[in-house]
């Protein structure tokens, strides 16, 4: 049976499909702009017997998220820039010890306490393994509220395929804005398969004991375990990267953006065409791998590229990375909470292609 | 022949790598001992913190979690609630639950969370080497208090007596005080803590028994000579009992007062 489109936040939809994915624990603490998320999960999870706490901080909810990940549930925490900041220590833990779970930020613009509008400004923190250690985990973009509901399941299917922290970065406007979303089937957490390597229910099976633990003291061992993540870091980056491309072809110019920026470049890109430029999109689904090969491609095909970001300059690091010195690669942004408007972006266009 | 006493299947059989006259070793024993006699050993997962007893999982042969220092009763929160029906052991030093961790263990009593904490007090940071904890008695020299524990001039702050802070909280039901320092106190400590984890499966709500125990290294003394440091100096301040016990069927109440917080 096909499922009705309802008119919904994304905050509302990453939680709903959250729940059809078949997360059995939530743990939040309350920051803006993700309450939504929470108050939803508080109502309805509850409501069909899972667990839901609203903890006494950041750092404990993703502890807690630890604890339940431990004891092999599909899990999840929510928060905003500066809460995210207080759950890396906990993400950091989770991927030393490969523990599957799903983080949302639903990023506002920093530093510090900054403000509560819209920013793309966690995306080092967000890419480069917020926390100490050497690690990444996988970085999911939504820049709709049915692509926020779509990414939130694949979420959870990848936190537990490749054992890691998956974490779905968002902004304030990617949360509170209402458009029509349709949500795929929902899945009984009971019905989903045991994790062998967690912890509990030993008495079913007489199997060996489980550690679930992110400690090496001794630096040789360490060093292997490290190095065996960074195999399946290389797996991942091989099968797992996304993105969209639009019009790349014809494009004098590429911009490069993702989540609510890819939303104003496309509008500049109308724009842009109703004056006969022809520019293109590449919009990086996944930010963590970072679609670094076709972006490569494309460069050496000769075209050049914008990075449009809310931020002072973040993501194009990688777009320079991925382009290795092949193409020329400019950058436009907003930060503080402010949105690039399309006529912005289109200005910025004209002045780099003198048109 | 029934064997009447012998090693407990719950604990490998293997040498600790704790210090000479260290009650961690000891501790561990009478909660494998309580684990076999309740039959749940297949049924149990610790969460071992960061200091000493780090090394836990390596000497417990049940599940275990090694989560961020402080934060085990968090974990130990997502790890219960996902698994109501196993006996879920958080075991926590005096810096990793009084300093680090205080919100996470205030809050997680506070809520009545079905786990039973092990508390060990011993005074000082023993892994890191002999810093001043926050149960450090005044006077009490460390590391990082090399005049003593001051809480006057140095502002070093005062011990922390966590079963009593705990205690005003609606969520704890059984809060107890044992020590590892001679046999009568060890059985006694025993009782305690089968008694906090057969009614962590009854249900019942927050449980936790804090263990005095000596840690002869960073107080710089023989093992004969910190225990009877231990006895002379932390049972007067840390007294020894049930704190609080409002377990059903139990008529005990709690040595301070104590709130339910809540409409009844």
């Amino acid at each position: 049976m096909a499922e009705e489109k309802r008119l919904m936040k994304g905050n509302e939809a990453i939680a709903e499909a959250a729940i059809r994915a078949g997360c059995s624990a939530y743990f939040g603490y309350p920051i803006t702009p993700q309450n939504e998320l929470t108050a939803y999960m508080a109502k309805h999870m509850l409501d069909k017997k899972r667990v839901f706490i609203q903890a006494e901080s950041e750092v404990s909810a993703i502890n807690m998220v630890y604890g339940a990940a431990a004891a092999g549930a599909r899990t999840m925490t929510s928060s905003s820039s500066p809460g995210i900041s207080l759950k890396q220590e906990g993400i950091s833990y989770a991927c030393g010890a490969d523990l599957p779970c799903v983080v949302v930020n639903v990023a506002r613009s920093g530093p510090g306490l900054g403000g509560i509008s819209p920013g793309q400004a966690d995306y080092f923190q967000s890419t480069r393994g917020g926390g100490h250690g050497d690690y990444f985990h996988i970085v999911l973009a939504p820049k709709s509220v049915q692509e926020a509901a779509d990414l939130t399941y694949k979420a959870f299917e990848l936190a537990d395929q490749w054992r890691m922290p998956v974490m779905i970065l968002a902004d304030g406007l990617i949360g509170q804005m209402m458009e029509g979303v349709i949500f795929q089937p929902a899945i009984d957490p009971a019905s989903l398969p045991r994790k062998p390597w967690a912890t509990g229910h030993q008495a079913d099976t007489h199997r060996e004991i489980n550690h679930i633990s992110s400690i090496h003291l001794v630096p040789a061992e360490l060093e292997a375990s490290v190095r065996a993540r960074f195999k399946r870091y290389d797996q991942i980056k091989a099968v797992e990267s996304r993105y969209e491309e639009v019009n790349v072809d014809k494009a004098e110019l590429i911009m490069v953006g993702y989540g609510t920026s890819a939303r104003v470049a496309l509008g500049a890109m109308e724009l842009a065409r109703k004056q006969g430029i022809e520019v293109g999109l590449f919009r990086p689904i996944t930010l963590w791998p970072f679609p670094d090969k076709r972006l490569g491609e494309l460069a050496a095909k000769g075209k050049r590229f914008l990075s449009v970001e809310m931020s002072m300059g973040q993501m194009i690091e990688d777009v320079k990375l991925a382009v290795n010195g092949k193409a020329e690669v400019s950058f436009y942004g907003r930060c503080g909470g402010m949105i690039p408007t399309e006529e912005e972006v289109l200005a910025e266009i004209r002045r780099i292609l003198k048109k | 022949m029934e064997l009447i006493y012998g090693h407990p299947k719950s604990l490998k059989p293997i040498q600790t790598k704790y210090c000479p006259g260290c009650g961690h070793g000891v501790i561990h024993r009478i909660i494998a001992e309580v684990i076999d006699e309740m039959g749940v050993q297949e049924r149990s997962i610790i969460t071992n913190p960061v200091g000493c007893s780090i090394w836990s999982d390596l000497y417990f042969d049940f599940d275990s979690v090694q989560p961020a220092h402080g934060r085990t009763p968090a974990a130990s929160t997502g790890i219960k609630r996902m698994l109501p029906d196993h006996l879920v052991i958080c075991y926590q030093g005096d810096g990793d639950l009084a300093a680090i961790g205080t919100a996470e263990i205030i809050h997680a009593a506070n809520r009545g969370e079905k786990f039973t904490t092990i508390f060990v007090n011993n005074a000082i940071y023993g892994m890191t080497g002999g810093q001043m904890a926050p149960t450090t008695l005044i006077g009490q020299k460390a590391t990082t208090a090399p005049y003593g524990r001051d809480p006057g001039e140095a502002g070093m702050g005062y011990p922390i007596q966590v079963c009593e802070l705990l205690a005003t909280l609606g969520g704890t039901k059984y809060l107890a005080r044992g020590s590892v320092n001679n046999a009568a106190n060890i059985r006694k400590t025993k009782q305690y803590i089968k008694k906090a984890f057969e009614a962590q499966l009854r249900g019942e709500g927050f449980t936790m028994v804090e263990v005095l125990s000596a840690c002869p290294t960073n107080w710089g003394m023989q093992p004969v000579q910190a225990e009877e440091w231990l006895e002379g100096n932390m049972i007067p301040f840390y007294k020894l009992g049930e704190i609080k016990n409002t377990l059903a069927g139990s008529e005990g109440g709690t040595a301070s007062s104590s709130t339910n917080g809540g409409a009844k």
